[in-house]
């Protein structure tokens, strides 16, 4: 038990390394690529506008980055950030099923059910 | 000023790198900054400063758990339980972005930020009754061991409905504000559930990451987070944070923590007062 524990955070450690890592590099190309692009001026922050849809969903994100355009490339570096967590609480609901917690597995599972609905939009989405 | 794309990502990118830097350095987290940083001297609307803030939220997280995790400092069970209030209260702070004016946001951001400054001040005194166990808790099966001065110790864990009420106002606060709540986190754990402070920190570390992805859901699909504010925030915040945490060994934090929470009390005065105008 208290091994299976420890191997299992061993593994939660380097998953979230893996993630950042991987968030990062995508972060960082996709901004080269829009820096490169846009030596224009600042875009006007000051007033809230929204992103526009295809920067905003998960669909778009993924053919935005395809296209290889920079703002694209950010957002699937982000989304890679946001997923990262997730993926840690999936794997961990499929450890706690391993030991057969089912008490946990059930407390994992909820949570993740939360997360999903929170990437699909949550409260007020369109 | 007319600054061009790359002048405006390279000052960001400094002023995140710094608050990346400070906050791993004096235990506040650079998120907190982040949204002042933006909003007071960048003049961004308060929508894309959370957005950005609450991803570099969990790069640094998701960076620093996965060293303490590791260490097997952290409660997994304790923090996966408490997740749920916090995903809950971070869904519930989101939602509640629609229907508060920006200028009430600014207010509530400005006084949870003067409570982090006053809290990061304030001495940790860890002189704990031995707590026996608790009939919760052990159905939780949330009693753990760490590593100790005398080799791994075992505790206990109390206080778990105190706790779970606790969390799901520190998930309303993150999901509101786009910040991590690091010290309403610790305050449930190492006050009302009497976790050992280390176990307490470490374990609300690990947590900040999944209750931020749970709002940053949230912000992606309603278009909070622009692509151009967060790529020079989340890289410069990340890459202070682990700066910060090398060199967090040789430096004379206290006096830096001082200075830092006399920062972040002016900024939050700032926040307060615009939100007043």
């Amino acid at each position: 038990m208290e091994n299976a524990d420890q191997r299992m955070d061993q593994i939660i450690g380097r998953l979230l390394q893996s993630g950042v890592i991987l968030a990062a590099a995508f972060v960082f190309a996709g901004g080269a690529v829009f820096l490169a692009r846009h030596p224009t001026p600042v875009t006007n922050y000051r007033v809230f506008q929204g992103e526009p849809e295809e920067l905003r969903t998960v669909s778009g994100i993924f053919h935005e980055a395809r296209e290889l355009r920079g703002r694209g490339l950010i957002q699937l570096g982000l989304l890679i950030l946001i997923a990262t967590p997730i993926a840690r609480v999936a794997f961990s609901a499929v450890a706690f099923l391993y030991q057969r917690d089912w008490t946990y597995v059930v407390v994992t599972l909820i949570v993740l059910g939360l997360l999903v609905y929170s990437l699909l939009g949550g409260h007020g989405s369109g | 000023m007319a600054l061009n794309t790359i002048e405006f990502t390279a000052l960001l990118g400094l002023g995140a790198l710094a608050a990346g830097f400070l906050g791993a350095l004096t235990g506040l987290g650079g998120g907190v900054v982040i949204v002042p940083l933006l909003s007071v001297i960048f003049h961004v609307d308060i929508h894309y400063a959370i957005g950005a803030a609450l991803v570099s939220v969990i790069a640094t997280s998701s960076g620093a758990a996965a060293a303490y995790v590791r260490e097997g400092y952290s409660n997994v069970r304790v923090g996966m339980f408490l997740e749920i209030a916090t995903t809950v209260g971070a869904l519930a702070g989101a939602a509640l972005i629609l229907y508060l004016r920006v200028s009430i946001i600014s207010i509530i951001f400005g006084v949870v930020l003067l409570y982090s400054a006053y809290a990061s001040l304030t001495e940790h005194a860890d002189s704990k009754p031995e707590a026996g166990p608790d009939r919760i808790a052990a159905w939780l099966k949330m009693d753990g061991t760490y590593p100790g001065a005398n080799g791994m110790e075992s505790y206990h864990v109390r206080g778990v409905p105190q706790g779970f009420a606790l969390m799901f106002v520190a998930g309303v606060l993150s999901g509101l504000l786009g910040i991590g709540s690091g010290a309403v986190k610790v305050l449930a754990m190492d006050r009302a559930m009497k976790l050992p402070f280390k176990v307490s920190t470490t374990t609300s570390n690990f947590m900040i990451g999944v209750t931020a992805a749970a709002g940053a859901g949230v912000y992606l699909s309603r278009g909070y987070i622009d692509p151009a504010l967060a790529m020079p925030v989340m890289l410069g915040v990340l890459a202070g944070s682990l700066l910060g945490a090398r060199v967090l060994a040789g430096a004379r934090v206290k006096v830096l923590r001082v200075v830092f929470s006399g920062v972040i009390a002016v900024l939050a005065v700032e926040m307060i007062y615009n939100g007043l105008k």
